[in-house]
């Protein structure tokens, strides 16, 4: 029992963490079926999957700076986990759209993503989630190296910012609530980068080394 | 060991190893439970958006929107089409004087007094007056139209109006040969309209019309829907409907009718220019910048539908921007 408590301090996170990111899906298929998504339930669908994708990505960017700056370990081991369940609701936000919103008009959605950009910079950003998804395990780190799996996976940086993007260009006038998307994203950027500068060796490097390429579970360095 | 003092039997005690697993593993649902529960109500949370604070109030608007008015004619402009239901036009509008999500103004427009309530007909006019809205609903039946509004967001409804002519009203006052546009106004109250407070609009709120628009006969001045009179979050006590322009031609809450010689300025032309016109027709040629305007979802319906020229009422109304180019003047 102590090894087992050693390796994974925490069982419950994981499970908890993941749990509790189903329940806006769940909420949404709930309100669907008991027409509670308002006037427009299409559109409200489409919108809140946008935003929760938006708010994984944004909280897996989040993991990184706790560990610099707080302390925290644990969230490291959730940043996987994030960062798939941003790809998951930025995909069901996307067959909304695709299927539900647009009937699966392929003219019109092509002419959506050429003509519009904030369609464009949506698109965008969810083509670049589907190579880190595909890229998260840990024998796709193995395979690729970890020097180039980090460069690929700089990637998540760039994507909740077009995420932001997209959100900004699409509201009509209020553009509050992105902004306030756009401020986050931007002290974690910077925090980010700041931590960069006084730790330039990966500690995501070292464990993938010790502990023979499992990162994800060897949280205490 | 028959003569064993307790009533357990060694056997049957919890081994300590095991003992502390159970406690574990209580402590662990627990924390599962509380991370779990935490973390959905905070997306539940997210989920709901950057809201209006409830500005929930205790006067009661139904008690006078619930009244059933006296109909004197029913016209349909949008025949063989399903009426959006009552729930969804009263509770999916646009008011931004009472939040920017859709559902916000049924929830915050209790604060609105609609009753007593003076209309000022100013400018060009011969027999400028300021006008009990009471008295001004008493001098014109009221009409049943039943139109489709084409909402620039690319949403529509069919909705029954209590209105008459705007152009019986100018008649009525009677315009000077100067009078080449309208200017609307709405109200400007932060106490009654509480997000006048934020900027994101600046208010109050204005709208025109060109005169040959304004005096057309299916431009109307609403004071109801569904046969009762006009909600506050539909623009109570009386709003303008242009039944061939975007919705937020709609003008709500009117307390300004003033007659101009020049085009009045328009509150989303200011607030972006580049997407909003003064004309504001219906024109599925012509796309918002950041949006297609080809196509709208009807509340209510799961397939898009193709968005007419001037909402459907091109027969009606085409004529009066011959010769425009309306990619030009959108």
């Amino acid at each position: 029992m102590a090894a087992w408590t050693k390796t994974s301090p925490f069982p419950w996170l994981k499970p908890a963490v993941l749990t509790g990111s189903l329940v806006p899906i769940a909420a949404i298929l709930v309100r669907a079926w008991g027409n509670a998504l308002g006037a427009d339930p299409i559109a409200q669908a489409l919108n809140q999957l946008g935003l929760i994708a938006l708010v994984f990505l944004v909280a897996a960017l989040g993991c990184t700076p706790l560990k610099a700056m707080v302390g925290w370990t644990w969230p490291m081991r959730l940043r996987r986990m994030l960062g798939l369940l941003a790809f998951f609701y930025a995909g069901l936000h996307v067959i909304t759209y695709t299927v539900i919103d647009q009937g699966l008009d392929w003219h019109a959605i092509l002419d959506d993503i050429l003509k519009r950009k904030f369609i464009f910079v949506g698109f965008a950003t969810f083509v670049l989630l589907i190579p880190l998804a595909i890229t998260s395990t840990n024998s796709a780190i193995r395979r690729l190296g970890y020097p180039r799996w980090k460069q690929l996976h700089r990637l998540a940086y760039v994507a909740p910012a077009l995420a932001v993007l997209h959100f900004t260009w699409r509201v009509k006038r209020d553009i509050r609530e992105p902004l306030t998307y756009g401020l986050v994203l931007a002290m974690l950027l910077a925090a980010r980068f700041l931590g960069q500068l006084r730790a330039p060796v990966s500690l995501a490097w070292q464990t993938v080394n010790r502990s023979s390429g499992d990162i994800w579970k060897s949280d205490r360095p | 060991m028959a003569s064993y003092s307790g009533s357990v039997a060694p056997n049957h005690i919890t081994p300590e190893r095991v003992y502390l697993r159970r406690r574990e593993f209580i402590r662990n649902s627990l924390l599962f439970a509380a991370t779990s529960s935490s973390v959905g109500g905070t997306l539940l949370w997210l989920m709901r958006g950057l809201r209006a604070k409830d500005h929930k109030h205790p006067v009661n608007a139904t008690a006078t929107e619930s009244r059933p008015l006296t109909i004197a004619q029913r016209t349909d402009y949008a025949p063989g089409e399903a009426k959006t239901p009552y729930e969804s036009v009263t509770t999916y509008n646009n008011f931004y004087e009472f939040g920017t999500d859709k559902s916000d103004p049924a929830q915050n427009a209790l604060t609105l007094r609609p009753r007593p309530w003076t209309l000022n007909i100013e400018g060009e006019v011969e027999r400028p007056q300021v006008i009990d809205i009471d008295q001004l609903l008493s001098w014109f039946p009221l009409e049943e139209r039943v139109y489709r509004m084409r909402c620039v967001e690319a949403w529509s409804m069919v909705i029954p109006w209590l209105g008459f002519p705007l152009g019986d009203l100018l008649r009525r006052v009677g315009l000077t040969s100067r009078a080449k546009y309208v200017a609307f106004t709405s109200l400007l109250d932060p106490v009654q309209m509480p997000e006048q407070r934020s900027a994101v609009l600046d208010w109050p709120y204005v709208e025109g019309l060109r005169i040959d628009e304004a005096m057309h006969p299916l431009t109307i001045l609403a004071a109801g829907l569904y046969g009762r009179r006009l909600p506050n979050q539909n623009g109570a006590p009386m709003r303008l409907v242009v039944p061939w322009k975007y919705g937020f031609k709609g003008i709500k809450s009117i307390v300004k009718i003033r007659l101009t010689g020049k085009a009045p300025p328009t509150t989303w032309n200011l607030a972006a220019p580049s997407e909003y016109g003064f004309y504001a027709n219906v024109n599925p040629a012509v796309d918002h910048p950041r949006w297609s305007q080809s196509t709208e979802r009807r509340i209510g319906e799961y397939h898009r539908r193709a968005t007419l020229p001037f909402n459907g009422y091109s027969d009606q109304v085409a004529r009066l921007y011959s010769g425009m180019d309306l990619s030009r003047f959108f």
